[in-house]
């Protein structure tokens, strides 16, 4: 590093470093040229159509109770699943790296199951579980819980569909973990408690955060199988991108779109957010 | 601290990895663990330490059942072969590691752990690393953060897997004049693995060879390599030449020529004569019990080695002699190879 270049460390200018792994300038090109194809154009073009808005109208629409409602939906829910997939799923992948059960390739298997199943197939499936007259809703009845057709509904179909991201990120990183250093804490007097808490958890947590954010990125993208389960009564279990279905269908494009950016851009700093702590994290265990 | 080993026996499915080991290691010293790789040394290293557990056998610290202890309680210090030191860790927190985990009335205050800390990395002479991270250091650095972090829990047993396997030769040989001193100035029994032999001559009280998920033999360096007493040992520890033999009733025979040579009250039938290649004298061919042919002679540095064919029972066995400065050899020439000092063991053993 700093081989007689303009500037020294890290604050260099210049974002090109001498490496002995060659070809950076052809993969950066190849990398925007095919983000701004996938990506950047479609958003751009996003972008353009809220411009046929006022800006006074564009504020309307997006501070409407309807749209702020159907948002906080989608982003308070979404971040619920998240949350409830990074525990239950480190326990499933906890079981799956560390413990060797009859079943175990099956239950591995199962994991991906979300990945691959069409999501209105999982929204009628899970409609049917937890609607009130269904296997699990008619348990849960008597005990005046109501999942199908409330917000509870979306956060079970959120959960479904996020659950393999966290498995599969951070499963990996758990198995490639040597039992050497939870070894050497047990023999320095740490607990198993102590142990996990202080070593393992530590490890994992890069691998985890990642895990949250795919997570947490699909729960506001979701669609198919929520649509089916949340009832979608607005202000209460309707979310945003059901509402911008509808404002499609009654060809209000504009309308649809500005709720769009509004998403949009609340995930770009959202999923910054994350992926900067997770590169701090990442940063602390693998210092060069 | 003294430790016991009585008869301990470890299986992995089918295979023995420890086949009833008994060893006595005496308070305040410093043992190595010396043998092949795969002959059973991490094995019974882990087993002391509390890591794994024996099938059969007994371990005891000062008299006292220590398999009822898990690792946590026998107050070890464990130093991996690759270190294991904790990479979100910085240097001071991983040596602080085994204080901080202390609850309840065992909480080490935190100005305590500080001057503790301190303390060790002066001791390891790395203070300057606190605030770098494991990853930011160098093997031997790294080495010493290991070393440190065992010692923060005042263990009245170290226990060292290979502590410098992974380092060049230099810096070895500079941290184990200097884990010397420590063990020394610590009252901490030690016990260490190595299959360097060189190491484990210079830097033990006593050394332990094992073999096979045996130990072989256990001695001073001096007596290890003067008296093995097996030819596993004679082999493993130091330079051996090997010469094939036979033993008939009772006297030694190099094919069908009967030897001068004592037989050592070996038993009837094929038999090595090993020894040091600086205790086997060059003779005429004729006089000497043994002859063959030269293949090669390399000088390196002060040392001169001679590949040397004999003649052996399944046909022609070739040994490395070495060669006195002094002395003609001619390759392809005859030579004959007379053993001043020499020990003969039935070929099977
Ligand atoms: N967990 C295990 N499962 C199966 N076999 C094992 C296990 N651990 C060790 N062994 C076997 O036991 C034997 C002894 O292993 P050990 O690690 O004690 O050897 P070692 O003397 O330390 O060798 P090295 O010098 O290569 O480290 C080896 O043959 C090894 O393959
Ligand atoms: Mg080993």
């Amino acid at each position: 590093m700093g081989h007689g270049s303009v500037t020294a460390g890290r604050q260099s200018i210049s974002f090109r470093r001498r490496s002995v792994i060659p070809g950076f300038g052809l993969t950066f090109g190849l990398t925007v040229t095919w983000l701004s194809l996938i990506v950047l154009i479609p958003l751009a073009a996003l972008v353009l159509k809220t411009t046929e808005l006022s800006f006074e109208r564009f504020v309307a629409i997006v501070t409407a109770p309807r749209t702020l409602h159907a948002l906080a939906v989608s982003f308070g829910i979404s971040f619920a699943a998240a949350l409830v997939n990074a525990v239950f799923g480190t326990l499933v992948m906890w079981a799956l790296v560390r413990y060797d059960f009859p079943g175990r390739r099956l239950v591995d298997a199962i994991v991906d199951v979300p990945f691959a199943l069409p999501t209105a197939v999982a929204g009628i499936a899970l409609t049917a579980l937890y609607a009130e007259n269904g296997w699990i809703g008619s348990l849960l009845a008597p005990l005046g819980i109501k999942v199908a057709f409330t917000p509870l509904g979306i956060l079970v179909a959120l959960v479904f569909v996020g659950l393999p991201f966290v498995v599969r990120t951070v499963q990996p990183v758990l198995a490639d973990l040597d039992k050497q250093y939870e070894e050497a804490a047990a023999s320095l007097g740490a607990s198993r408690g102590q142990t996990i808490w202080r070593v393992v958890l530590p490890t994992i947590w890069p691998a985890l955060l990642t895990g949250f954010a795919l997570a947490f990125a699909r729960g506001i993208g979701e669609y198919g199988s929520v649509i089916f389960i949340a009832g979608n009564m607005p202000n209460v279990s309707e979310i945003a991108p059901l509402l911008i279905v509808v404002r499609l269908e009654e060809f209000r494009y504009a309308d649809a779109t500005a709720i769009a950016v509004v998403m949009l851009a609340t995930s770009f700093i959202l999923l910054f957010i994350i992926n900067r702590l997770q590169q701090w994290t990442e940063r602390r265990t693998t210092e060069r | 601290m003294t430790i016991d080993v009585v008869g301990v026996s470890k299986r992995f499915k089918s295979f023995n990895a420890l086949d009833n080991v008994s060893l006595h290691v005496r308070s305040g010293e410093l043992v190595a663990l010396l043998g092949p790789s795969g002959s059973g040394k991490t094995t019974l290293l882990r087993i002391i330490a509390g890591l794994d557990w024996p099938d059969a056998g007994e371990v005891r610290f000062d008299g006292e059942d220590a398999l009822a202890r898990t690792v946590r309680d026998r107050n070890v210090g464990f130093v991996f072969q690759h270190y294991a030191l904790f990479r979100h860790l910085s240097v001071f927190e991983n040596v602080a590691f085994g204080l901080r985990v202390r609850t309840g009335k065992d909480k080490v205050p935190d100005a305590a752990i500080r001057a503790r800390v301190s303390e060790l990395l002066e001791l390891v002479q790395i203070d300057w690393l606190a605030d770098r991270y494991p990853g930011q250091l160098s093997g031997g650095q790294r080495q010493r953060v290991a070393l440190a972090r065992a010692l923060a829990i005042s263990p009245r047993v170290l226990l060292l897997d290979e502590p410098f396997g992974a380092l060049d030769a230099k810096v070895r040989k500079e941290l184990r004049r200097w884990l010397r001193h420590l063990h020394e100035e610590l009252p901490v029994t030690s016990l260490l693995v190595t299959h360097d032999q060189e190491e484990a001559l210079e830097l033990a009280d006593r050394v332990v060879v094992m073999g096979h998920g045996r130990i072989e033999q256990v001695g001073t360096p001096a007596e290890v390599y003067e008296n093995p007493a097996t030819a596993f040992v004679h082999d493993f520890i130091g330079e051996t030449l090997a010469l094939p033999a036979e033993v008939r009733a009772g006297r030694l025979y190099a094919g069908d020529r009967p030897l001068a040579l004592d037989s050592q009250g070996t038993a009837d039938g094929p038999a090595r004569l090993l020894a040091r290649p600086h205790d086997v004298d060059f003779a005429d061919p004729g006089d000497a019990p043994f002859a063959g042919r030269v293949l090669a002679v390399r000088t390196f540095g002060p040392v001169r080695r001679a590949d040397i064919e004999i003649a052996g029972r399944d046909g022609p066995v070739v040994v490395e002699a070495a060669v006195p400065l002094q002395q003609d050899l001619a390759t392809g020439g005859l030579i004959g190879l007379l053993p001043r000092k020499y020990r003969v063991f039935a070929a099977s053993a």
